[in-house]
């Protein structure tokens, strides 16, 4: 972001919010920058938030909170008709009763352009997308990949500031969403207008974008180049989403030393001693060495071809590791792992409060792992109330489905106390990490449902103890999600 | 037992009767009758005493006027109540829409004399206003029939093309001439061809509001009760011709977008 300060912003969100109708906040305290010319790209998974916001720039939408500025101006008010930016639909949106020629000219003819003008324009767009002679033609009679095309060109036509494009190559086939992708920055590259995109394939964002924003509930997770999103993810969820990657919880065992799958590895990020870590390492940046020669031992579980390379799946302990290697390795075979230092990107486990989702059974009572919890969904959805069949309807009336409902349940972990007595709390597992933090020692306790909770206590417990915790109810907080 | 299999031309041999019995044999007897004499001669009489009588031509024209006043009509008020209903996300308007269509379900001849009661405490007498009376009792029979199709056509009206045309610079009312309007385009032509057809013959509404005007429905009928069967059917045959002609031409504004749409011929 910092190398282009020199350049002008052309769009700004600041803190901006939007919540539905039913109080669902879909997008929250978003803040942004774009610059002129910038090709960025909204990634994340569906649900997330991103076309959300790409319609409130569009103003088909309008934020709950926060100001909107186009060129230094809020634009809240704007209609879209009003707006110098204009979208390629999702679905292109084509008009089925106009022609190829009528569909480009729609705008133009609004602006009251010389019919010789209009012609000009249509053709020069239509060179743009590389459709030259297709004036004529209806829109039934054109290919998903020729549609496509028209509607970045009955877009580009109107010369917009910023041009939206909202998950444009979704509907396009692999090999031809590959040649839309090289197409659509070299188009970027011509105009020399803003682009901003939006997709939930990791691979588009970092092809095409100057810039990418990856989005997760409503939140933006990371903004940055696609080279530091990859290489410097700065979260397990950034991490996850883009490329493939295994991620470790761990503990910082000394200057440039981490502990993770229950060896110590050399790094190169210096984080201080005893922080509670998560290292991601990218399946390429490990190699499969003899048993003897790797830092970490395990035994291969699957391996599947993947053209260019194998995708080698290792048990090592509790922790499954993915390897991509160009040599393939036998099944069973028990091999050593060795990670070099520059392949391990340390972040620290910043989240410190246990978040588990949960949703609820048939009769909406709040499920948590294997158990249920005693709690009054009926509170977090406002004006929401049972009905007398024992469905909960919200303040309009409708019927809210149970497997509608996820919940986060989210636990201090101080205020979690460890027992040995098995039935003294309601979930058990292993502790699988330790870090002694001066006054308390922080554990990582592994359930048998696989969550992982992070546990503060003052006394002394071993690794691999078999420990229930107990939570108290009223230390539980409980957030709807969706 | 042996599995017993239809090949697809047995399946069809019902349907295949149904329409000899119902489409092909009435129109061959129509068209023998039309173009015979008492006799069972051929002959072209019944056409052209048809087109040579002032009586007859100023029935079709009487029953025209009827149609597309009628017609018209039936438009104006449908277009607005389908198109707010369409647009409007109000959760139960599918009730509203009901309420429309509800007089659909009484037995015509209570709506219509419940109507009678109604003009006659208006008016006094009903005889002042023939013309006025029945193109209301027609107006208030077939709207339904308005309704129905240009709803349904909005409320399938993808909601991005809208989306599209302001995103393209376009306001409120440009959006509704250019993109909601020809679109709905389909939907108003099925319901002008539900209610033109039935409002030029429909004489019992006529009957019942004392207009004792003939339309092309009561001409008909006034030659079959004189057992008059050739003119009845040069006269049926006529608006059947009529009709197909005034479907090709509005076939022809609807086919820009024959697929999608499906026009009174399909695609």
């Amino acid at each position: 972001m910092d190398r282009n300060t020199n350049k002008e912003n052309i769009i700004e969100l600041r803190h901006i919010s939007r919540t539905f109708d039913d109080g669902f906040r879909v997008v929250e305290d978003l803040n942004i920058v774009i610059q002129r010319g910038e090709f960025v790209t909204f990634l994340g998974p569906s649900g997330c938030g991103k076309t959300t916001t790409l319609r409130m720039i569009a103003g088909f939408e309008s934020p709950t909170e926060g100001e909107l500025l186009l060129n230094g101006e809020d634009i809240r008010d704007l209609p879209p008709n009003k707006r110098p930016i204009n979208t390629v639909f999702q679905r292109y949106a084509l008009f089925p009763h106009l022609n190829v020629f009528d569909n480009i000219a729609f705008g133009l003819k609004l602006k009251k352009f010389s019919k010789t003008d209009i012609v000009r324009k249509v053709k020069k767009a239509l060179e743009m997308v590389d459709l030259e002679g297709f004036e004529s033609r209806k829109i039934q009679t054109l290919s998903g990949g020729q549609q496509q095309r028209i509607a970045i060109a009955r877009a580009i036509v109107n010369e917009p500031e910023i041009l939206l494009l909202d998950e444009p190559l979704g509907a396009l086939d692999l090999k031809m969403r590959k040649e839309m992708q090289l197409e659509l920055k070299s188009i970027h590259e011509k105009l020399g207008i803003t682009f901003i995109y939006v997709t939930h394939d990791q691979e588009e964002a970092l092809t095409m974008s100057d810039k990418i924003v990856v989005m997760s509930e409503g939140k933006i997770q990371q903004a940055g180049t696609p080279e530091d999103i990859y290489n410097e993810p700065k979260n397990a969820f950034v991490a996850d989403f883009i490329g493939d990657s295994n991620i470790f919880s761990g503990i910082m065992t000394g200057k440039y030393k981490v502990r993770f799958c229950g060896a110590e590895f050399e790094c190169v990020d210096d984080v201080e001693d005893g922080t509670m870590i998560d290292a991601v390492v990218r399946p390429e940046d490990i190699v499969i060495t003899t048993p003897d020669q790797g830092i970490i031992r395990g035994r291969v579980t699957s391996v599947i071809f993947k053209g260019v390379h194998y995708e080698i799946t290792i048990q090592s302990g509790k922790n499954e590791i993915v390897v991509q290697s160009t040599k393939k390795a036998e099944l069973n075979a028990v091999v050593g792992l060795y990670i070099e230092p520059e392949g391990i990107h340390i972040m620290i486990a910043g989240n410190l409060m246990n978040r588990i989702e949960s949703g609820v059974d048939r009769e909406y009572k709040l499920t948590f792992l294997n158990g249920q919890l005693d709690y009054n969904i009926l509170s977090l959805i406002p004006g929401s109330s049972f009905q007398t069949d024992g469905t909960i309807v919200n303040g309009h009336g409708d019927v809210i489905e149970p497997d509608k409902i996820r919940i986060i349940v989210s636990i201090k972990p101080r205020d979690i106390t460890m027992s040995d007595d098995k039935e003294a709390g309601i979930v058990r597992g292993n502790i699988i990490n330790m870090v002694y933090k001066g006054d308390h020692y922080s554990y990582v306790v592994r359930t048998e449902e696989d969550e992982d909770f992070i546990v503060d206590d003052e006394y002394l417990w071993n690794m691999d103890d078999y420990v229930s915790l107990i939570i108290p109810k009223e230390k539980i907080q409980y957030t709807l999600k969706k | 037992m042996g599995k017993i299999r239809f090949s697809r031309a047995q399946l069809c041999i019902p349907y295949g009767l149904f329409l000899v019995c119902f489409v092909f044999a009435p129109l061959v007897v129509i068209i023998y009758y039309a173009f015979t004499n008492g006799q069972g001669q051929f002959t072209l009489e019944n056409l052209t005493s048809f087109f040579s009588s002032p009586n007859t031509i100023g029935t079709l024209a009487y029953s025209f006027g009827i149609a597309v006043v009628t017609t018209g009509v039936c438009l104006l008020l449908a277009y607005p109540v389908a198109y707010i209903l369409a647009r409007s996300s109000y959760r139960h308007k599918s009730v509203i829409l009901m309420i429309f269509v509800m007089p659909m379900w009484i037995n015509f001849t209570l709506r219509i004399t419940a109507l009678k009661e109604v003009l006659t405490i208006i008016e006094g007498n009903l005889s002042f206003h023939p013309f006025l009376n029945t193109v209301i009792g027609m107006t208030y029979d077939f709207l339904p029939f308005m309704i129905l199709p240009i709803y349904t056509t909005l409320i399938k009206l993808d909601g991005s093309l809208l989306e599209a045309a302001a995103d393209l610079g376009a306001d409120a009312l440009q959006t509704f001439l250019k993109v909601t309007l020809p679109l709905s385009v389909p939907g108003i032509i099925s319901g002008i061809v539900m209610v033109f057809l039935p409002s030029m013959t429909n004489y019992v509404v006529l009957d019942m509001l004392y207009n004792s005007t003939y339309i092309m429905g009561s001409l008909i009928g006034a030659y079959f009760s004189a057992y008059d069967w050739h003119n009845g059917s040069m006269i049926a045959l006529i608006l059947l011709v009529i009709i197909l002609l005034f479907t090709l031409f509005t076939n022809r504004y609807s086919d820009s977008d024959a697929g999608s749409r499906g026009g009174v011929f399909g695609a």
